[in-house]
């Protein structure tokens, strides 16, 4: 048990001022409502009226003190014998035979007759002083009760020496510096029945239990704490097997460390709507719908998931028995039986009405202790209703969400509410859970099609779409509604929409390769031009390189034959010279 | 420490029960010594030579309180004659003491 320090005095840091020093009780609960304990070495009272579980809760203080902090014990039973003592506390595993033998705790039993004490004269209780001294000695108690001290009113007639006497006998158990019980029965109009209170006024604890509709709820206060804050309210606590445990209802902590790590639901498309991942490991999903929209279905699935990884989980339900649920979800391809063979899941199926809200409560803590898992499932919450009322539901709900939390168990919730958003249990807790998954129907095309969505998740991108919630035999399945004109399309007006976008892609698909078919016609079309342009391009090259040469050959000729007719004709060879620049004809025409 | 008086003559034949007495104390404080004198005083006037007196120190052998379940200081057991009897305070009510002893019938 995680002790809370005080944080005031944290907060102050002085050196000088050390905080009141406070002996843990180990008690569940009891030293978070306490802030960490009883006042070490002075006395504390708790009293109630009978059978509210005083002489059980000392008992508890000195077991755990053995057990825990090593503080050796003393347990003076005005009422009940040893024999009858270590009986009644075996049934809590408490072996108190074991730790008399090793010499931790001394059982001490006074017996008081009533008939048998004659005032003659002036007494003391100095005897009681010796004995009481003689076993913390025996020991070294550092812890001692005193059950109940009141029935020594019925024994002496002189009160106003038996006040006196006690009133030293708790500045004696002071000043012997050990942290004291002493329990006192409650009276009318004062805590205990001969006002002891009186005398032991640094903490006082006020037990009580409470009938209502017919279920006993146990309650615990602490009236005051001299020098320490407390929790002022009435905490509802209750006995069971592993001794007494008090449920502050409002979590006092809240300060339970966050994972980032995620887990994943078992439905990969789930995990994408929660921010790709799934939820944060530690925290709360609520799975809110009504009747039939497959929350226990989506619940198993994210315990077969948490097995399939190798991590254990429990399975709380209760509607459905184990093998129905296992034979159930065989069906959409979960094999949960083989999980519990393995020792990975446990089934935890009580109906609702069986016992109380806190005993509900305490006997699912005790099983989350037990077993360690990493996965819980409470299914559904909403059952719960019907035991208590709605505030009880709501603080019992948020004890449960704070205590797994606390453990970093990642918790599935489901919630069954008939049509609309919000169900009474849904308000209870809902702005407790971190991611509130929503399954309904959906009416249309003459079908019932379930439908999830994600109303909220702390801490990531969730998705804002609806899906459709499959039910398949692998398990829970989403898929992509339609929006369309005629509205969310899901079911066989889903698979419709999903046939015409399958044809239309063929469709598309083949108007592809139609017009690429074509393009290429249009390409080699193209090419074939161009062919013919370049044929035509050459032939106009080759005439007119043709025509060119030809030419130059002419001029040639024309000069010799101007040469062969001028000197055919004797003419001035000196006009030729001049005329062609130079003495020779040859040269000019080169 | 424990020590027994012994009273010597036992020749009394009519009364003849012999009583035991245990007076517990915490060590010499006034209660106790006016208690054991007392205590003496009224057994020499009412039980003459048939009468011990145990006296026992709890703080000395505090686990002897335990036995006779002694609660307060002084307190005086009778042992003998059977039933046992436990009266507490100094004996100073005289009355009270021999009520709380039997030693006086209450009839007279």
């Amino acid at each position: 048990m995680a002790i809370v320090t005080k944080p005031f005095a944290k907060q102050e840091a002085a050196p000088q001022l050390a905080a009141l020093p406070k002996s843990p009780t180990g008690i569940m609960g009891l030293d978070e409502v306490t802030q960490g304990g009883l006042p070490r070495g002075r006395p504390s009272l708790v009293c109630g009226p009978a059978g509210c579980g005083k002489t059980l809760l000392a008992m508890e203080f000195l077991v755990r003190g053995i057990m825990q902090f090593g503080e050796p014990g003393v347990f003076v039973a005005f009422e009940e014998t040893r024999d009858d003592l270590v009986a009644n506390v075996a049934s809590m595993g408490f072996d108190l035979a074991k730790f008399e033998a090793e010499g931790m705790l001394v059982v001490d039993h006074v017996s008081v007759v009533p008939i048998e004490m004659m005032e003659t004269g002036d007494w003391d209780l100095e005897a009681l002083f010796i004995r009481f001294g003689a076993s913390i000695d025996a020991v070294g108690a550092k812890r001692v009760v005193i059950d109940t001290i009141e029935t020594l009113f019925g024994a002496f007639k002189d009160t106003a020496t038996l006040r006196s006497e006690l009133r030293r006998l708790f500045l004696w158990l002071k000043a012997r510096g050990v942290t004291a019980v002493i329990t006192g029965e409650r009276g009318g109009g004062t805590l205990t029945r001969h006002g002891i209170e009186e005398y032991v006024s640094d903490c006082v604890i006020v037990l009580d239990h409470l009938v209502t509709e017919q279920t006993s709820v146990r309650r615990l206060r602490v009236l005051k704490y001299r020098g320490s804050l407390h929790g002022t309210n009435q905490y509802p606590f209750l006995i069971g097997e592993h001794g007494v445990s008090v449920q502050p209802i409002t979590s006092l902590g809240l300060q339970h460390g966050v994972s980032t790590e995620r887990i994943s639901t078992g439905v990969p498309r789930l995990d994408l709507m929660l921010g790709g991942q799934g939820p944060y490991r530690g925290s709360s999903v609520l799975v809110s719908g009504t009747a039939g929209t497959g929350k226990s279905t989506l619940a198993a699935q994210f315990c077969d998931a948490a097995c399939a990884r190798g991590e254990r989980a429990i399975y709380f339900a209760f509607e459905e028995s184990q093998d129905q649920i296992i034979r159930n979800m065989a069906s959409v391809g979960m094999s949960l039986g083989a999980w519990v063979e393995q020792g990975l899941l446990q089934f935890r199926c009580v109906r609702p009405s069986l016992f109380g809200l806190e005993a509900h409560l305490s006997a699912m803590q005790t099983e989350v202790e037990k077993f360690n898992p990493s996965v819980v499932i409470l299914d559904p919450i909403s059952d719960l209703m019907g035991v208590g009322t709605g505030h009880d539901v709501s603080s019992m709900l948020t004890r449960q969400v704070d205590f797994l939390k606390g453990k970093g168990v990642t918790a599935m919730y489901t919630s069954l509410g008939s049509e609309g958003q919000g169900e009474p249990t849904d308000h209870l807790i809902a702005s407790l859970i971190d991611s509130w998954l929503f399954v309904r129907t959906l009416e249309g095309n003459g079908e019932h099609n379930r439908a999830l969505s994600v109303l909220k998740s702390r801490g990531m991108a969730h998705s804002n779409q609806v899906r459709e919630f499959l039910i398949t035999d692998r398990g829970v399945e989403l898929a992509d509604v339609y929006v369309g004109p005629q509205g969310v399309l899901t079911g066989s007006a889903r698979a419709a929409q999903e046939a015409q976008e399958r044809s239309d892609a063929v469709k598309r698909q083949e108007d592809l390769e139609q017009r690429r078919a074509n393009l290429e016609r249009e390409r080699q079309s193209v090419e074939a031009k161009v062919a013919v342009l370049w044929r035509e391009f050459e032939d106009e090259a080759d005439a007119v390189n043709r025509l060119l040469s030809r030419g130059t050959t002419g001029r040639e000729e024309g000069a010799e034959q101007r040469l062969e007719q001028g000197r055919l004709r004797r003419s001035d060879p000196l006009v030729h010279e001049n005329r062609s620049n130079g003495a020779d004809p040859q040269q000019v025409t080169r | 420490m424990s020590y027994e008086i012994p009273t010597g003559r036992s020749e009394v034949v009519d009364e003849p029960e012999h009583w035991h007495l245990r007076l517990y104390v915490a060590g010499q404080s006034p209660k106790s010594l006016i208690a054991f004198a007392n205590l003496i005083r009224l057994c020499e006037e009412y039980l003459p030579s048939r009468y011990d007196v145990e006296v026992v120190d709890l703080l000395e052998n505090p686990q002897l309180a335990a036995g006779d379940e002694i609660i307060a200081i002084p307190t005086v057991v009778r042992r003998l004659p059977a039933p046992m009897r436990k009266i507490i305070g100094d004996l100073s009510d005289i009355d009270r003491v021999l009520v709380g002893l039997q030693l006086r019938p209450s009839a007279r």
